[in-house]
């Protein structure tokens, strides 16, 4: 008997160290899957913003600029040839560049933009008319990522995008402190461009505003009005079944099938104008109706039923104690739901592809019905572009596009913390 | 006037009646001192009854003339066109469509423009203007008449308060079938499209066909024209890349929902959970990006180093990095179900001697197991639908391969790929977008449904 108790006692105690083991490696397996979880956050984020950080500064060339008399001579001022006066500055400040083709190279160091720079100067001001003036013009964006390094000088000259002439004129520009890079002011003010240093995001912001303003608009007052009927008014019969179930099941359908609804319903059927902050509106308030109602009956699930029945004890309708105290006392929370949804709406792709937002779009939209593109939209353009110069802007722009989502999400959760009461 | 102002304007309108109402309905409750006829309600229902009668009927007039504005004018500027325009077949008609609207939105044609077609257009312009002027006549007439009507019939006796509620009732109930008509939208929009197609192709063709090419031929003795769309090796795609992302995003949320209810303390828990919920946060497209421009080279460059041929849009990247944004769903879900186990069975699990990791495994994830088959549904089904990620990171060709190192395609990608840019809608290769779309559709339905069920099943058998 006493050697069967020892030996099952031994076998205990030869197993607990390695049951111990197979304990710590447990716990461990389950920080390292947090921390991993964690540690692609991090690297997600530390590669968007390595990349995005240097879209902030651009690159731009002191150029003395003389605003010929005889170029002016024509009939308007948008008719002036004010190319030829960014090539004149080249060439005199290069004097030495003979040859057309060396030339050519040279003109290639400054943007296009830069005869747009010029236009607009002498539209405000036109007395710059006859004088020579130092301006700061945007250069090429083949330059701007040597300036930042993007480009490597010791490869061989057939497999850089600059040649060693070009460099050698960009290094005397150094030299001379006539290249710097400044804040990138176009980025945030420009709308969308073919060429890199030319291009920004004020057109898809606003975009992403108007789209935005429509959502809000439809779907906070909608989702509102229906978790109210829901919880407040609805009998309980299959009818409302349907519905909650309904809502349950949208919330959970891929946005892209939203899109197609978007496109048979809304374009094809009643004919709504394409690529428009309207319909793209429409689109996400659809989607994102799910969200807000399930947390405003939420919100509402958490007002205390003595509230209700002290405003009726006092003679209020039902419909009184809801507008008058039940609804002020479930707004923080319905708020918190609808920013969250918002949210979401701002970050959503798919859908607008398919209702044809992902059009190329210069202009910066002036009504809802304009056609426009959203910030989400216009970082997959961008993603798609093949320029070196478009992958730092693209991590740019999804960095102010973060930035939009942390602050809501933060509005969010002050609000949650400041107005939250536990009954 | 334009559209878009008679909405702000109607509503200043509606106010102005408010207004006047809750003036009349006091000047009456004064009076009502007197012969000691008192009010129902208090005067602000009265107004409010008037503002509302104002705007109702005036708004419905609105909405029903913007949507079949345009198909009315279309169809009345059509009919001004000669007999010879009026019986084209219905392809040129369509484009005899397309060029007026080009025309009425002014934007210039590529090609020289029929003058006939101009007058049309013309033609459309001005009634649109006369339109648009009725519009604003008869809403506001509308408006006037409604609201003076019901500012005439107030009496002290009148249930306004009666009135206006039943009205905001009847708008709550509107509001809450939005949610059917949506989902009855998506179902009829979807099906109609895709009986179309199977009008063209037949369904077995499309279930069961081995061979994706999506073309349309442009004449009709053109070499290589037929299409095939056979949509097995699309959906093998798509169940090849969600496969990859919930074999990463399975084990990584489970362990991490498991030492985060069972072992973090409090403090851990705080920090890490929002952290991880910033995960599901991150729009897809910038996941898009970042596995275009991070995971898709190193996947690449780590094949190649053991000597293995990877393709630049490999199916193991865009599943990778779908797996890592789907971590949450499945961690909070696993989370939420591992703390509703009830604690006398972890602890009968300890006072038989168990270590803590013994219980988890041995009973805990046991108990639990229903709800985490439920949230992993949930998570496949966001997997499935996921668009912006394989859109970027994974490829267009459709390869029938179990190699998750080649190019595969996906529902979602072929659907933005056929949908995005002009479209025609008579093509089949348009239609199959809206097949793949109902497909689909019916797909994730099901995944939700189950899950949900599940899901709920679970969470009744513990409470």
């Amino acid at each position: 008997m006493d050697t069967i108790t020892e030996s099952s006692m031994d076998l205990i105690n030869r197993n607990i160290s390695k049951r111990y083991r197979r304990e710590r490696w447990f716990r461990r397996c389950g920080l390292g899957a947090v921390l991993l979880s964690i540690g692609f956050l991090g690297l997600l984020f530390a590669a968007i913003i390595s990349n995005g950080w240097s879209a902030f500064w651009q690159t731009e060339v002191l150029l003395d600029v003389h605003f010929d008399q005889e170029l002016f001579a024509v009939d308007s001022l948008a008719a002036v040839n004010y190319g030829a006066l960014v090539k004149k500055a080249m060439r005199s400040r290069f004097p030495e560049v003979k040859g057309r083709s060396d030339k050519r190279n040279l003109y290639k160091l400054i943007s296009t933009g830069a005869a747009f720079t010029l236009q607009e100067m002498v539209r405000k001001d036109s007395s710059l008319i006859g004088t020579s003036q130092s301006i700061w013009l945007p250069a090429d964006d083949e330059v701007d990522m040597f300036m930042k390094g993007n480009v490597n000088r010791d490869l061989p000259e057939n497999e850089r995008r600059l040649n060693d002439k070009q460099i050698g004129w960009i290094d005397s520009l150094i030299a001379e402190k006539q290249l710097e890079k400044k804040f990138n002011v176009t980025f945030f003010t420009a709308g969308d461009s073919r060429e890199p240093e030319l291009a920004g995001i004020r057109g898809a912001l606003v975009g992403s505003f108007f789209t935005l303003a429509v959502t809000l608009l439809l779907s906070f007052p909608v989702g509102v009005a229906t978790a109210v009927y829901l919880e407040e008014f609805a009998p309980k019969n299959r009818w409302t079944d349907l519905v909650e179930v309904n809502i349950n099941n949208l919330a959970a359908v891929p946005s892209i099938v939203f899109g197609l609804l978007g496109l048979a319903v809304f374009l094809n059927v009643f004919g709504m104008p394409r690529s428009a902050p309207l319909v793209g509106g429409l689109v996400l308030t659809l989607m994102t109706l799910p969200t807000i109602i399930i947390a405003s009956r939420a919100s509402l699930k958490s007002v205390p039923p003595s509230i209700r029945e002290a405003a009726l004890g006092v003679g209020a309708s039902k419909m009184q104690a809801i507008t008058h105290h039940v609804l002020p006392l479930a707004m923080p929370g319905m708020m918190t739901g609808t920013i969250i949804g918002m949210a979401q709406a701002l970050g959503e792709t798919a859908p607008l592809l398919m209702i044809g937002m992902v059009a190329f779009i210069v202009d910066v939209p002036g009504a809802v019905t304009d056609p426009s593109t959203v910030l989400p939209v216009q970082i997959y353009l961008w993603a798609d572009s093949p320029e070196r110069a478009f992958v730092e802007r693209t991590s740019a722009a999804i960095m102010v596009l973060l930035a939009f989502l942390i602050s809501m999400n933060a509005v969010a959760v002050f609000l949650r913390k400041r107005f939250e009461r536990r009954w | 006037m334009s559209p878009t102002i008679l909405l702000p304007a109607l509503l200043g309108f509606s106010m102005l009646a408010y207004m006047q109402g809750k003036k009349r309905a006091l000047s009456l409750a004064v009076q009502g001192k007197q012969t000691g006829r008192t009010l129902h309600s208090q005067p602000g229902y009265y107004g409010m009854l008037i503002g509302i009668c104002c705007v109702l009927p005036a708004l419905c007039i609105f909405a029903f003339w913007m949507c079949f504005a345009d198909s009315i004018l279309t169809a009345a500027a059509l009919g001004t066109l000669p007999d010879a325009m009026q019986d084209l077949s219905p392809d040129k008609m369509n484009l005899l469509v397309n060029d007026l609207r080009n025309l009425v939105a002014g934007h210039v044609a590529a090609r020289d423009i029929d003058p006939v077609l101009e007058q049309a257009a013309g033609q459309y312009l001005g009634m649109q203007q006369m339109a648009d002027n009725a519009l604003a006549v008869v809403m506001f007439g509308t408006a006037l008449f409604t609201a003076s009507f019901s500012y005439m019939k107030i009496r002290p006796e009148m249930r306004a308060r009666n009135h206006v509620e039943r009205i905001i009732q009847l708008v709550l109930i509107c509001c809450s079938t939005i949610a059917i008509l949506t989902t009855v939208g998506i179902v009829l929009s979807v099906l109609f499209e895709s009986i179309r197609f199977f009008q063209h192709i037949p369904v077995t063709d499309f279930l069961f066909g081995t061979k994706w090419s999506p073309q349309m031929a442009m004449r009709a003795d053109q070499a290589g024209s037929s299409g095939t769309f056979g949509a097995v090796p699309v959906l093998a795609g798509t169940f090849m890349i969600s496969g990859i992302a919930l074999s990463v995003a399975v084990p990584l949320g489970l362990m991490s929902a498991v030492y985060l209810s069972e072992y973090a303390g409090a403090r851990v828990r705080a920090w890490a959970k929002p952290i991880m919920e910033i995960l599901a946060g991150v729009p897809t497209v910038v996941y898009g990006f970042f596995a275009a421009l991070v995971v898709a080279p190193f996947v690449r460059q780590s094949g190649e180093l053991f000597g293995l041929g990877v393709s630049s849009e490999s199916a193991l990247a865009a599943g990778l990095v779908m797996g890592i944004m789907i971590i949450p769903f499945v961690s909070s879900l696993s989370d939420d179900v591992l703390n509703a186990v009830p604690q006398a069975m972890r602890d009968g699990s300890y006072g038989l001697g168990a270590t803590k990791s013994e219980t988890i495994v041995n009973v805990v994830i046991p108990a639990a197991l229903p709800g985490i088959v439920g949230g992993v549904l949930l998570a496949a089904s966001r997997a499935i639908g996921e668009t912006m990620i394989v859109v970027m990171a994974a490829g267009m060709s459709a390869n029938l391969t179990a190699n998750p190192l080649q190019a595969v395609t996906t529902v979602t990608v072929q659907i933005v790929t056929l949908l995005v840019g002009d479209q025609e809608f008579d093509s089949p290769k348009t239609l199959v977008a809206f097949a793949l779309g109902l497909l689909l559709f019916i797909v994730t339905l099901i995944l939700n449904v189950v899950a949900l069920y599940i899901v709920r099943r679970y969470r009744e058998e513990y409470e």
